[in-house]
């Protein structure tokens, strides 16, 4: 069933889609409408779930991380200073291998106070153990919704995901999104059944203290369900392909094959670089998109798969690691060494502020014109 | 794919206006897009909402820089902000005034066709609004339909009836009367 | 800090005319809020009983304790709050003209 919905209605639909039985979540500009919507169905008997009121960020997720050790499935929404707040929790999340799923409006961290597009929020999650990712569209955020759950409860996985969908440019921006029925998703996406859980009848204790001897290892098992994750999240994605109709992947490659410059970008970005690389083609201009969506785990056989025959790599960061250079440039840079293909570091939209598809084509006109950089600013007013 | 740029001021529905045309686009089969300009808004101040309609599926999530159509719900915003800026060559300009089009210039569009039709008495006729502030957002859609031919009517009027909490029939006719009265 | 004029306004073209922080360029006595206003609170002096409710729950503040209060336009931005919490019904709200 197709329908026009935003970004955040998207999120909230996903969550209940999915038959959620926990939602605690704190509202926060321009993530609100997902908590509205969702106490809105709850409320209205349409979606058989608690809804937790809770006081701040870091009580939405303490709450979901205490409703998920019970064998729940939770969902909450949050951005920026949210995010921010949580950090502790995070940690928490991921550590003690909840599968919880975390719709995360991108927006700038203050100050300035600022209620726009930017990455800054999730990237500093990057090493929480979290997988996170990033939506293109509001049809993306839908489905991966469902797919994380499905990924993250994967036994050998038992990660929770940061799910990321740029503020206004998704979340308040409207467009048409295919619901499926509930059905099929309900074939596709079984009920969660923990192996471990908080049960009376058969109690345990959770993340107590852990000493040297064992520490090590419990981080050494984090790092492999995320190897394993990259594996899960492909055959999940295919899966989804054959039941819906959308195939997904840790990447998706845009007119690479025989690309001599290959864009590398994430989120809404992404979608007006495709079409800033069909204009390019047209006047002649070899170019290709690589669109990440999995930051973690992070993708790198596939990337270096997908760049070794290009001739020059820009990618195009809406964050940037200050003191150093853009976050995913950092990572790609990385995955591509010993490869001598030229690198471009740009970063862009930060605070908000649009990318168009001029910007894009300025991108690749700096790369014809120019040697490679680690840090080019699109766009600022110097 | 269609680019369509509307201006209105805060409080007279430009944002409204927007998603109804989406929403009418939709029901026909198109792919959609719409949104505002992502500021911060204030009663009066000027304000630019977005809808992309497209046969293919719209992946571009950035403003709208090079529109084909303009919908003017406030004309005194004319001079006050750079509404035609990137109009395309022979682009459409809609405007909400008694004024006949051949009383606007704009010098920076080129070869620009433009439309009127005084959305704001055809809203007050059905009770839309107040004399001060008449709710012409709805009313102006049937002009849009008609010189763009980009939906039909009873599109539009179906939209306004899903998108519209009160008054739902009278938005819809006042839509029906401006495609009506509109020259094209 | 300098003593910015009202109304005054910097054109900023770069980032090397910006302060190395968010800061403001004068202070709240040149940001006149008055224009955030769509509905204008207006004290009905007859039913007023001086209980000062109004100024206690005035978020900005907005509403003086004067005999009877008094509201200040500069900067009433029209939450609603004084009209929501009066006990006598004494304050009315109009809509803010154009």
């Amino acid at each position: 069933m197709k329908k026009v919905l935003t970004g955040n209605f998207a999120a909230a639909y996903g969550a209940a889609a999915a038959r959620v039985k926990v939602i605690a979540a704190y509202p926060i500009t321009p993530q609100t409408t997902i908590v509205e919507i969702m106490s809105e169905i709850v409320a209205d008997g349409l979606l058989d779930a608690d809804f937790v009121k809770v006081e701040s960020e870091h009580s939405a997720l303490a709450a979901c991380i205490g409703a998920q050790a019970t064998g729940a499935r939770t969902f909450t929404a949050t951005s920026a200073q949210g995010l921010a707040l949580m950090h502790e929790m995070i940690h928490w999340a991921a550590r003690d291998r909840l599968p919880i799923v975390l719709a995360n409006v991108n927006r700038a961290l203050a100050p300035g106070w600022s209620i726009w597009a930017d990455v800054t929020d999730s990237i500093a999650q990057r090493d929480t153990g979290w997988m996170q990712m990033y939506c293109e569209n509001n049809q993306e955020v839908f489905d991966t919704i469902l797919m994380a759950y499905k990924i993250g409860e994967n036994e050998n996985v038992l990660l929770p995901t940061l799910i990321n969908l740029d503020a206004f440019f998704l979340s308040h921006t409207s467009q048409v999104v295919d619901m499926y029925d509930q059905d099929t998703i309900d074939s596709f996406l079984p009920p969660y059944r923990p192996k471990f859980k908080l049960d009376v009848n058969d109690p345990r204790a959770f993340g107590a203290l852990t000493s040297p001897e064992h520490y090590y290892e419990f981080s050494y098992k984090i790092q492999m369900a995320h190897q394993k994750a990259k594996e899960v999240i492909t055959e999940v994605g295919k899966e989804f392909g054959r039941t819906f109709g959308r195939e997904y992947g840790l990447t998706e490659s845009y007119r690479c094959d025989d690309a001599e410059i290959v864009l590398v970008t994430y989120g809404t970005i992404a979608g007006t670089a495709k079409d800033a690389v069909d204009r390019m083609r047209e006047k002649g201009i070899d170019v290709g998109l690589l669109k990440i969506r999995y930051f973690r785990p992070f993708p790198e056989e596939e990337v270096c798969q997908i760049l070794k025959h290009a001739k020059k790599i820009g990618v195009i960061d809406r964050a940037v690691s200050f003191g150093h250079e853009g976050p995913f440039f950092s990572e790609i840079k990385a995955a591509m060494y010993g490869s001598n293909i030229p690198l471009y570091g740009f970063v862009a939209g930060l605070g908000g502020r649009d990318v168009s598809i001029a910007d894009i084509e300025s991108v690749v006109n700096y790369m014809g014109n120019n040697e490679s950089s680690n840090l080019i600013w699109i766009g600022v007013k110097k | 794919m269609i680019e369509i740029r509307f201006h209105g001021r805060g409080g007279q529905g430009a944002v409204k206006a927007s998603d109804i045309l989406a929403m009418a686009a939709f029901n026909e089969g198109k792919e959609v897009q719409a949104f505002p300009f992502f500021g911060v808004e204030r009663r009066g101040a000027p304000v630019t909402a977005f809808t992309r309609i497209s046969d293919e599926e719209i992946r571009i999530h950035s403003y709208i820089y090079e529109p084909d159509v303009l919908v003017v719900l406030d004309p005194t915003l004319i001079g006050a902000v750079p509404i035609t800026d990137g109009l395309k060559p022979n682009g459409k300009i809609i405007i909400n005034t008694e004024r006949k089009p051949e009383t606007f210039s704009f010098p920076d569009a080129e070869n620009p066709h433009i439309y009127t039709v005084d959305c704001s008495s055809i809203a007050l006729k059905y009770g839309l609004g107040s004399k001060a502030a008449p709710i012409v957002n709805t009313t102006i859609l049937g002009a849009v339909a008609k010189a763009t031919k980009l939906v039909s009517i009873e599109s539009i009027m179906k939209a306004i009836k899903e998108r519209i909490p009160i008054k739902k029939q009278e938005n819809a006719i006042a839509a029906k009367e401006t495609f009506e009265k509109l020259d094209s | 800090m300098s003593d910015k004029k009202e109304n005054e306004t910097v054109d900023i073209k770069s980032a090397n005319d910006m302060p190395p922080m968010p800061v403001s360029l004068g202070s709240m006595r040149t940001n006149k809020t008055a224009s955030w206003r769509s509905i204008r609170p207006i004290i009905i002096e007859e039913k007023c009983k001086l209980c000062m409710i109004c100024w206690k729950y005035c978020p900005e503040p907005a509403i003086f304790p004067t005999a009877p209060p008094t509201i200040d336009y500069d900067y009433c931005k029209g939450c609603g709050i004084c009209i929501e919490e009066c006990p006598f019904d004494a304050i009315i709200s109009e809509k803010e003209g154009k």
